[in-house]
């Protein structure tokens, strides 16, 4: 029980992001296995407008992405910004705004999608009354950071906070003008920008929305989540300043990579895939900086469940970011762009890297904020293996579909007609389309695990009285 | 970093002002959507009807948007064609279906000539897609007859067997509204689609009487007719 602590920080706040982050995981994953048994067994879709893939989808990503994502976010940066610079935050009722309006803006996403109000940008489907309340919530949030760290108590800033705050400037940037658009209505706009141009803002938008949403601020959660969990410091300083500038520098020009051989200008498809292939250095540099933290300290796998999950993190994110390059080399995106190959990238990421980071860093904050241990040490073991087979499962099905289908399209015979007709590959893909559902359901079996342990964790810490004996115990003020 | 370089120094300076940090990040994070963004607006490479002015409908003063026949060039959606669109993205389609063909043998002879960007200039937002669960829909007009395209968007499995996509049984239940569309026609010739005040006038008679499976119908039918390109002409390089 860190009596000290809870008094001096702000931890209120971070315990209900930390909690919700939870519930979203499951809603976001449930979502997602429903989405992908209607492509296996399409009578899910039942008729009805409201369950069917196509406003559904829309739901499952930003449930996954903005809901869970933006939680872990903003649960794990008000905590670390705190802890590293000693300091409570700077606005305590801003930061319950932030948590307010981000949930706020979560239902109304959940209501929104399945009625079909959609501005149809891909990652970026609300509607303009809610973007404005995105741009209005997330720089409430920027605000507060930055100010924390101006009256911080100690004399660097630390690396977890640069990339939070990178994270936090190119949302910004991305959000305001991918969203421009002219209101026709309450709910319905049409994007300012048309066709190649609009096709470009999106992907610099789709790519960063990976690029910094789900990976410097994740990047953040790692430089600051490895080094407390394993009791050890960061791997090499050198090697943040270069993973830090170069991700900040480089992955912004990513985006032109989804359109390889489009109607886009060849030079910027071109570019967009120079750089990516450039990535690979920082990003590795940043893997390598995770794990070689661990040095000395390997031992701790054995019997660290939650350092686990961090470790495991890190060997996706190195996988991820370099099969990401190689995609966005012309002759592999020849044969992977529109397939499920790209699907199965990204859950290599979202599953294998972003989740299983922010899985880590949530039970470690657990511990912290409710003053008491995990309720079952045995469950976060059996989430951990739950977790890393069905993301195993899931893109082993989607790299096997996505190939078969980049080769069935392009397949001919030997009177040099196409081999396939286009309903031949669909139904060539069931088996893996079955396999992935199955492989997201064991993920979604472990986040539904963890769920449960966190709330008996709360209902423990309640019982027992830990969190209230550490908001009112006696602390030598200094 | 060594501390007496002059990048030492700067890298001290963001690790010790949070101020010099977020300027620090502003500057370098605009650089990439700059360089790759902006050029497309100004650099006239980037349009083909900028070499080949034939691609867009070049429409003579009085013609209304009826007055278009398939071949004449881009032009703006019909008030049906573009509420068809609007059903296109409010259900998601663009999530399955592609519309941007690449300049591949097998997609040239799967789906036909390759996507030009001038092919979709009137797009707002623009509907390539990232995924093909479904075909590619770019040139989709004209090759299905609009009987099969409403058995296929009523139940999909009842004319293709293998098909996974959801049924749409609703569309023929809900009408379109006139008025609504006359709005998003104004809001698109707001930001540049060159509508007439003539077109979104009609508009209204144009979508009396017809329900979304129409408005769909007619849009499936009209993408990649509007505009006739030529094998024999090198679009891009």
């Amino acid at each position: 029980m860190d009596a000290a602590a809870e008094q001096k920080y702000d931890y209120g706040v971070v315990r209900w992001f930390t909690v919700m982050a939870v519930v979203y995981l499951v809603v976001g994953a449930l979502v997602g296995v429903y989405i992908a048994s209607e492509l296996a067994w399409p009578f899910l879709n039942f008729d009805s407008p409201y369950l069917s893939f196509g406003r559904l989808r829309p739901l499952h990503t930003n449930a996954v992405i903005f809901a869970f994502g933006g939680c872990v976010l903003m649960a794990t940066s008000f905590y670390s910004v705190q802890r590293t610079c000693a300091t409570r935050l700077w606005s305590s009722k801003m930061a319950w705004f932030t948590f307010v309006g981000w949930n706020l803006i979560i239902v109304s996403a959940v209501i929104t999608l399945p009625l079909g109000l959609t501005s149809a940008k891909e990652y970026a489907e609300l509607e303009w009354p809610i973007d404005i309340a995105i741009a209005v919530v997330w720089l409430t949030y920027m605000f507060n950071f930055i100010m924390t760290i101006a009256q911080r108590k100690t004399s660097h800033i630390y690396v977890s906070n640069w990339f939070f705050l990178g994270m936090m400037v190119m949302i910004t940037y991305l959000h305001v003008v991918n969203s421009l658009a002219i209101p026709v209505g309450m709910f319905k706009s049409y994007s300012i920008f048309s066709g190649v141009q609009d096709a470009m803002i999106q992907w610099w938008w789709g790519h960063n929305a990976v690029g910094f949403y789900l990976t410097a601020g994740f990047l953040g959660i790692m430089y600051y989540f490895v080094p407390k969990q394993a009791g050890r410091p960061v791997y090499s300083y050198r090697l943040s300043v270069i993973h830090f500038w170069g991700l900040m520098f480089g992955y912004v020009w990513l985006g032109a990579h989804h359109l390889q051989y489009t109607a886009l200008p060849d030079w910027t498809g071109s570019l967009g895939a120079a750089i990516s292939l450039a990535m690979i250095i920082p990003s590795w540099g940043g893997a390598v900086n995770g794990m070689m933290t661990l040095s000395g300290a390997w031992d701790k796998l054995r019997t660290d469940y939650v350092l686990r999950f961090l470790i495991m993190s890190l060997a996706f994110y190195a996988m991820s970011t370099f099969e990401g390059p190689v995609m966005s080399i012309k002759t592999v995106n020849a044969l992977s762009h529109y397939t499920d190959w790209t699907i199965g990238h990204v859950h290599s990421g979202a599953l294998g890297w972003v989740a299983m980071v922010a899985i880590g860093a949530i039970y470690h904050l657990m511990t912290r904020l409710f003053h008491t241990e995990l309720w079952s040490i045995k469950l976060v073991n059996a989430h951990f293996w739950t977790a890393t087979i069905g993301t195993v499962v899931y893109i082993v099905a989607m790299w096997v579909s996505g190939i078969m289908q980049g080769l069935m399209w392009r397949a001919y015979d030997e009177y040099g007609t196409l081999a396939y007709t286009f309903a031949e590959s669909v139904e060539a893909m069931h088996p893996y389309y079955a396999m992935r559902a199955v492989g997201g359901g064991i993920f979604l079996l472990g986040a539904v695990l963890m769920l449960f342990n966190i709330l008996m964790t709360v209902k423990k810490a309640s019982s027992e009285g830990s969190l209230q004996r550490a908001r009112t115990a006696a602390v030598a003020t200094a | 970093m060594s501390s007496n370089s002059e990048s030492g120094k700067l890298q001290t300076l963001t690790e010790k002002n949070v101020f010099a940090l977020f300027v620090g990040l502003l500057l370098v994070l605009s650089v990439g959507g700059l360089v790759e963004i902006v050029p497309l607006f100004y650099l006239k490479s980037t349009m083909e009807h900028n070499q080949f002015p034939e691609l867009l409908w070049q429409r003579k003063e009085g013609q209304t948007l009826a007055d278009h026949k398939p071949g004449d060039g881009m032009r703006p959606y019909t008030a049906l064609e573009l509420a068809g669109r609007d059903v296109y993205q409010r259900e998601g389609c663009y999530l399955c279906h592609s519309q941007m063909i690449r300049p591949f043998r097998d997609e040239k002879e799967r789906y036909g000539h390759y996507s030009l960007a001038s092919e979709s200039i009137y797009d707002h937002p623009f509907q390539w897609g990232s995924k093909r669960t479904g075909p590619d829909m770019a040139r989709l007009g004209g090759k299905y007859s609009d009987d099969w395209h409403r058995k296929h968007l009523r139940a999909p499995r009842s004319v293709v067997p293998e098909s996974v996509m959801p049924n749409y049984p609703w569309l023929k239940d809900s009408p379109v509204d006139g008025e609504t569309m006359q709005a998003h026609m104004t809001g698109l010739q707001t930001i540049g689609v060159p509508y007439t005040d003539a077109d979104i006038a009609a508009a209204a008679d144009e979508v009396k009487g017809k329900n979304e499976e129409d408005a769909m119908v007619a849009y499936l039918q009209v993408l990649g007719t509007m505009t006739k390109l030529d094998e024999d002409k090198a679009y891009r390089e």
